[in-house]
């Protein structure tokens, strides 16, 4: 492929606004190259759209290296797209042909409304993490070191894979019911795998689980496609183990 | 504890209790089917314990028939909120990328196990009720001899029943396929994504509707 591009045809959802009805645009981009990532070929495009005097479309992205989770994108029917423990943003072109026809659509849940073409608020998952996702500290200046509590190996690596969790919401909008439980069961995990979290762990999980009902993500039927679409490798054991806190926390 | 069975959790965890309870019935109702196969005197022996004994009829059964319920229920409940949780539907999205068929469908194989039990309730359970309730005949004998295995066989004679039976019992073992494991991981198991379960979840799922289907096509077959 090295020297001539592809021609791709995009299609892609254009929405004006929250109270708007979107639709699917088509849009044509050519001379794309494989070692471009997702987002610059989106970039190519809005560039083309400018200089045609249209609206760009619009897009979440930030750090575009994989870890700050505000990127999304459902293509051509998965989150992130077609590779694998992967965003949107370290997605390369190569993963796609000449000619092909890609479906670029937001994140969907009713629990992420669409603010604009491809953006999605997913501050749902800002007020899950407010009802309990953190352990409280007193930070005046007695703070024990971290590193001076015993920790097995074993449970601080289990803590760490719940907490590369970046949130960016593939598990929701991958999940046939919409379901944000991969998400709450590693925010969950990573606090209850270690002994700082222990203190707070029946309130958290109670609680984190009743705000994530409130913001009206479905219930998990354990179909997996979430730890397959997840950038991060999230386990489904983070869900077992929550609902194991839960079930723990509900009958104490 | 109220509170938890409201919880979305808690609705999963109420679904897999209910799940573990009737794949223990199903292995308990296919021992006494497939007796019948070999002898129609135990099986006549086993219906009539089963179908006069005060601690199944008045205890085990209304259990058994409030599980059944109480499955198909909330397995309808699920999926409403389920569905509702969902916005838009994607113009392309492609499941089969990352998850089961079974598993993306246990409404469906449910709704089909569903329509089977109401043909199962009309051609045996509704017809016991009668005999032994209704018009009081708790004998269990039909001209000095015992019924059960006699009117099981005539059931299967009609071979578009025996052809329903087997579509069910089909769908019965996709709905196994998926949801043997997913009852472990609903109580906070992970065994269910262990291989040594998973592969006797496998067998389960195979063997008890194969088990089912093998007596419903044997009376079938031997018995003109």
């Amino acid at each position: 492929m090295s020297g001539k591009g592809m021609n791709l045809t995009l299609k892609i959802w254009r929405q004006k606004d929250a109270q708007s009805k979107g639709k699917m645009e088509t849009y044509k981009v050519n001379d794309i190259s494989e070692h471009m990532s997702f987002l610059e070929m989106m970039d190519v495009l809005n560039e083309q759209l400018i200089a045609e005097g249209d609206e760009p479309v619009a897009f979440d992205h930030d750090c575009r290296e994989g870890i700050c989770g505000m990127c999304s994108l459902y293509i051509n029917g998965e989150a992130h797209g077609p590779d694998r423990g992967v965003t949107t943003c370290q997605l390369h072109m190569r993963m796609f042909n000449d000619g092909d026809t890609i479906y670029i659509e937001p994140f969907r849940a009713a629990a992420f409304p669409v603010i604009k073409d491809l953006v999605v608020d997913r501050s749902a998952f800002d007020r899950i993490q407010q009802a309990g996702g953190y352990i409280s500290v007193n930070t005046s200046g007695n703070t024990q070191d971290a590193n001076a509590i015993p920790i097995s190996k074993h449970a601080a690596d289990e803590a760490m894979d719940a907490a590369t969790c970046i949130g960016c919401g593939a598990c929701v909008a991958t999940c046939k019911n919409s379901s944000a439980m991969l998400f709450v069961g590693a925010k969950v995990s990573q606090y209850a795998l270690l002994p700082q979290g222990q203190v707070e762990a029946a309130d958290r999980v109670k609680n984190m689980v009743a705000q994530m009902d409130l913001e009206g993500f479905g219930n998990c039927t354990n179909t997996g496609a979430c730890e397959v679409e997840c950038p991060k490798g999230i386990s489904l054991d983070n869900i077992a183990r929550m609902n194991r806190e839960l079930i723990k926390a509900s009958v104490k | 504890m109220s509170g938890f069975f409201k919880s979305s959790i808690g609705r999963k965890v109420a679904m897999a209790l209910s799940a573990f309870f009737l794949m223990f019935f199903l292995i308990i109702h296919l021992a006494v089917n497939i007796t019948s196969v070999f002898s129609a005197d135990v099986f006549n022996e086993l219906s009539h314990f089963m179908g006069t004994n005060p601690a199944v009829q008045f205890a085990l059964q209304p259990i058994l028939l409030f599980g059944v319920v109480f499955h198909f229920v909330m397995g309808f409940v699920l999926e409403l909120k389920n569905r509702k949780a969902l916005g838009v539907s994607y113009a392309k999205n492609n499941g089969a990328a990352n998850s089961t068929w079974m598993s993306r469908n246990m409404i469906y194989s449910g709704l089909v196990i569903l329509a089977f039990l109401v043909l199962h309730f009309i051609d045996f359970w509704i017809p016991e009720i009668n005999v032994k309730y209704i018009q009081g005949d708790m004998s269990g004998l039909h001209n000095g001899e015992f019924r059960y295995f006699h009117e099981m066989v005539a059931k299967f004679e009609n071979p578009v029943r025996v052809a329903a039976y087997v579509v069910s019992f089909i769908l019965l073992a996709l709905h196994l396929l998926h949801g043997f494991t997913s009852a472990f991981q609903s109580m906070g198991s992970t065994a269910g994504r262990k291989k040594a379960l998973q592969n006797f979840g496998k067998i389960y799922s195979f063997a008890i509707p194969l088990g089912f289907i093998i007596v419903a096509v044997y009376h079938h077959f031997n018995h003109h």
